[in-house]
């Protein structure tokens, strides 16, 4: 499994979770947990995925999230999960 | 598994807050660069380091990407070149073509800066020693990257003496031969009592004789973090305040030992240090100065200070040292002038003055960084300021640096902009009155009763 964390940050909208979920499936990425939140008005999304069966590295899907996010006007990041074990779990 | 609050915290630290992994430094050992002449050692140099880091970089910007956080700086320090080019170099053209081949193995693989240009002198100069010394002014008048450093005292050894005169000299002419840039050249420069070998930031960075062939060390940063933090509990007592700066200097140090541990395998290359400081940048909300003012003070600089920045310094290394399984370099709170906003407007209102930050190194992680001074000081007053903070470092068994600039042309009351991460700083008094026959008595002074532990 190559777990990533993706978040979503931005202004809230109709189909924000719908447009990336769509992406996730056409590139066989499974997601394995959504948690979302509204912090200030503002829209907040963390999403735990699985990109093993993806034909995509990190780097490609980053910069197609980057597009999406741009598309719907949110800001869209795709990371490594170690580095919020790193810093969060002793 | 972790939750939406802990990513959004750490993600919040990165965009809001200035968290950085400020620097990779790779450290190769020249050691094994040393040839026939000067020729044959300077293409030994260039190719050892074109070769060990020539992913450097990329892996640089690859890790940046893979964790969402930037890693700023890709950096190389060397073993210290009086040592590589002791058999070869006679004269000190032959070292400034040393420093002009870092120069150009550092520029080919694409990182900022290169350290090394360094001489460990804290006993005493070999002829090839006091070359490499002599060589600095025109080394980095001509080089754009490369860094150089001086180690001339330690608890161990005492002070140098002769060194601390004889660069007081080169600081002076290392500014006159860089006058066009505003003595650019100087900011290049460090002198240090008890150096460490495996600090990986600039302009100090050099790569110990007791190291491995090649490593890779991180120092980290976050200032902002820090004092976004503080923000939290404005009006709490120490206690509250001190396990705050604990808890956020563990979490700063956990992305940084994940990035060296990270580099360190992609790079084939074994981990040596995290280096856990603060280190400010000249940008709105990276500085020390402004950690200072959220602890309580109207200023950095005011009556408090020392005390603050002692306690700031020593709950970042409790909180880090946990967060790493080896730390080393520096480690603590750099409080240079000119990289700090906070500092600058300190100096500028006058509540910091050279002696409250002479005081302040006493505590912090480094020393007199940083702080341009007027253009006329006398090469005897710069040795009398560097022997004041080496004397500091020798007594207190810590690190204890002085990066002057002597701004020629210029004097209190002007400002010099350096550009980029280097800032700008006004020019600050300097105290007038004489040392000349102190520094002019030569020889070195003796290791303090309390380095005696056999």
């Amino acid at each position: 499994m190559k777990k990533r964390i993706v978040t979503v940050v931005g202004k809230d909208s109709v189909g924000i979770i719908a447009k990336v979920c769509v992406y996730f499936a056409d590139n066989e990425i499974n997601i394995l947990d959504i948690t979302q939140t509204i912090v200030g008005g503002y829209f907040n999304m963390m999403m735990v995925v699985d990109i093993e069966k993806s034909s995509k590295g990190t780097a490609a899907i980053a910069s197609d999230l980057d597009k999406i996010g741009e598309e719907i006007g949110v800001q869209i990041k795709i990371q490594h999960e170690s580095i919020f074990e790193s810093m969060h779990r002793i | 598994m972790i939750s939406i609050n802990e990513v959004l915290e750490t993600n919040a630290m990165v965009s809001k807050m200035n968290l950085d992994v400020r620097t990779i430094t790779m450290g190769i050992s020249l050691l094994d660069c040393v040839g026939a002449d000067v020729e044959d050692t300077c293409n030994k140099i260039y190719k050892k380091i074109t070769t060990k880091a020539e992913h450097l970089v990329a892996t640089g910007e690859k890790i940046s990407e893979m964790y969402g956080v930037p890693v700023v700086h890709k950096r190389i320090s060397v073993t210290p070149i009086a040592l590589v080019g002791g058999s070869v170099c006679k004269t000190t053209d032959d070292f400034v073509k040393l420093a002009e081949t870092l120069d150009k193995a550092a520029k080919k693989v694409g990182v900022n800066f290169i350290g090394g240009y360094s001489a460990l002198v804290c006993k005493g100069m070999t002829p090839a020693d006091e070359l490499l010394i002599r060589s600095i002014p025109k080394a980095l008048a001509t080089t754009d990257v490369v860094c150089s450093s001086v180690n001339v005292g330690s608890t161990k050894t005492g002070i140098n003496m002769d060194a601390v005169k004889l660069i007081g000299e080169m600081i002076l002419e290392t500014a006159e031969l860089t006058k066009e840039q505003d003595s650019l050249g100087c900011c290049k420069f460090v002198v240090f009592c008890n150096a460490p070998d495996d600090n990986p930031f600039m302009a100090g960075a050099f790569h110990g004789v007791t190291e491995a062939d090649c490593i890779i060390n991180v120092g980290v940063s976050g200032p902002g973090v820090v004092k976004s933090a503080l923000e939290q509990v404005r009006g709490e007592n120490f206690e509250v305040l001190c396990e705050t700066i604990k808890k956020t200097a563990f979490k700063v140090t956990r992305v940084g030992q994940l990035v060296a541990k990270e580099a360190s395998k992609l790079l084939d290359v074994p981990f040596g240090i995290v280096d856990l400081s603060l280190a400010p940048t000249p940008a709105v909300g990276d500085s020390v100065g402004e950690i200072l003012e959220e602890i309580g003070l109207e200023y950095a600089g005011a009556p408090g200070t020392t005390a603050a920045l002692a306690m700031l310094n020593d709950q970042v290394k409790k909180g880090g040292v946990m967060a790493s399984s080896y730390v080393g370099g520096l480690s603590g709170a750099f409080i240079p002038v000119s990289e700090d906003q906070r500092m600058i407007d300190a100096v500028s209102a006058g509540a910091l003055t050279l002696e409250k930050l002479e005081a302040m190194t006493c505590v912090c992680s480094v020393g007199l960084d940083m702080i341009a001074i007027p253009g006329d000081t006398k090469a005897t007053t710069i040795s009398g300021i560097i022997a004041d903070e080496m004397a500091l470092g020798m007594i207190n068994q810590k690190t204890t640096a002085v990066r002057l600039i002597p701004v020629i042309g210029k004097t209190v009351g002007d400002t010099v902009e350096f550009g980029g991460l280097l800032g700008y700083a006004p020019i600050m008094p300097v105290n007038q009155f004489a040392c000349d026959k102190f520094i002019n008595r030569g020889g070195r002074i003796p290791a303090p009763i309390h380095s005696f532990k056999n």
